[in-house]
């Protein structure tokens, strides 16, 4: 498929679009539908895309497995890493109060936090699902 | 018009069923194992379904707070089968690397091929034992 | 309205998963599961699920389909041999399918406001969600705040299943050392 202009140019233009979507899923989350599990997913199909226009081996120069295998637990970490935090701060766990002073504020930055975490780990074992896939096949 | 209403009242949960035996009959009759996965991963959507529709009020709205509206749909179903469905693909990736690796070991996915090859293997075996 | 909507989506949805049931070849069968999973996230629109629906959307048409086609070039098929309709699987299924409906009836009137799933805990998500953590999408609300004992459970679940499906599908080096 790497001959076919079409597909080339489109993905080129899909690709930053798919991926500003899934940021905007992922920030504007608290007011819209959408979260750090959708964003993953798009995220991933993004490197699905270009992998399947331009090849596994670029797609591996911008998601590289070794990237890809140390963010999926790092994800999950993160996640429970605030929890911890909170812990340790003398609250229950995952209790975002210890963050910020203001209620709402602390629990603005425990979502996003926590989502952050949802995301990295989420898109990163989607890519890492396709890549074992494909590799399989070589 | 009354009788429609009732049928487009229950219609929504009999599907529902009819989803999730459909899914069920696929898994016991197929013996392809990825048809089996697709009718194990019907299974599993229908059950969103059944978690989803009681959640719903006619006349009321997404969950998404408004001053506009006063009438909202159940948001803890979304949020069971939103991680459901994230939890879901994981798992029916799993089943599926299994029938690649089940496939280089026996050559093909086929469930009575794959048990036929096993009984041939352990009747070579018992020979080899006799001899 | 809505509920007509709802009715001719099912149907739908009736229709494609009959589609699959008889459909012989494999890359069919995946296509047509992933025409489901959108009619599905239509469903889920009508059901006023917009975050359900997104990520039906994103994961059962996207990811699901790509791991699908993956697995169908791995095992080089495309056919499979024309089952004969069994009659003891039918006989039980139809019977589950009878007892599973009559179960129905116990439940509800669909989209009654007062039904008790709507009793118990939604309303204080709903009123707390805003006075509380000032963030208007509920769904997330209880995601990230009320319920995130679980969702760190969910997500613990995906990164066993990505490890899982790396360990299975990983090749091993003839020297016996783990490839890159």
């Amino acid at each position: 498929m790497r001959s076919d202009i079409i597909f080339r140019i489109m993905a080129k233009i899909m690709i930053p679009l798919m991926l500003v979507f899934a940021f905007y899923v992922h920030f504007h989350g608290d007011f819209s539908p959408g979260g750090g599990f959708q964003a993953g997913v798009m995220i991933a199909g993004a490197v699905v895309l270009y992998a399947i226009v331009f090849g596994v081996r670029s797609a591996q120069c911008i998601a590289p497995q070794s990237v890809v295998s140390f963010l999926a637990p790092f994800g999950v970490m993160l996640y429970s890493g605030v929890g911890l935090c909170s812990l340790v701060f003398g609250k229950n766990f995952l209790d975002y109060s210890v963050f910020a002073h203001h209620p709402k504020h602390a629990h603005h930055i425990g979502i996003l936090l926590i989502e952050a975490g949802v995301i990295v780990t989420v898109a990163s074992i989607m890519i890492a699902i396709f890549y074992a896939f494909v590799e399989r096949g070589r | 018009m009354q009788l429609f209403e009732t049928i487009a009242l229950h219609y929504n949960y009999a599907v529902t069923i009819f989803l999730m035996v459909l899914g069920l009959y696929i898994v016991m009759v197929c013996g392809n194992m990825i048809k089996k996965l697709v009718g194990l991963a019907l299974f599993q959507t229908s059950v969103y379904l059944l978690y989803i529709s009681p959640a719903k009020i006619i006349g009321g709205t997404a969950p998404i707070l408004d001053s506009k509206f006063s009438l909202y749909s159940n948001p803890l179903p979304h949020v069971l089968m939103l991680t459901a469905i994230v939890v879901g693909v994981g798992t029916l990736a799993l089943g599926l690397a299994l029938v690649v690796r089940i496939n280089e070991a026996y050559g093909t996915i086929e469930e009575d091929e794959i048990l036929k090859r096993r009984s041939e293997e352990n009747l070579n075996t018992e020979k080899v034992e006799k001899v | 309205m809505e509920l007509y909507i709802n009715a001719v989506l099912l149907t739908l949805l009736v229709v494609v998963t009959l589609a699959i049931m008889c459909q012989q070849n494999l890359f069919a069968v995946v296509v047509l599961f992933s025409a489901y999973s959108f009619l599905m996230a239509s469903i889920m629109i009508v059901l006023d699920a917009v975050d359900v629906a997104l990520t039906e959307a994103a994961v059962g048409a996207g990811i699901s389909t790509v791991v699908f086609l993956g697995t169908l070039y791995l095992t080089k098929s495309a056919k499979i041999r024309s089952g004969q309709v069994e009659l003891l699987p039918l006989i039980i299924v139809f019977l589950t399918g009878v007892v599973l409906v009559y179960g129905t009836y116990g439940l509800p009137t669909f989209g009654l406001a007062n039904a008790p799933i709507h009793m118990h805990v939604a309303p204080f998500y709903l009123e707390q969600s805003i006075p509380q953590i000032g963030v208007p999408n509920v769904v997330t609300t209880v995601l990230a705040n009320f319920r995130s004992f679980d969702t760190l459970g969910e997500t613990t679940v995906v990164l066993t299943a990505g490890i899982g499906v790396m360990l299975l599908l990983k090749r091993r080096n003839k020297k016996g050392g783990d490839r890159t």
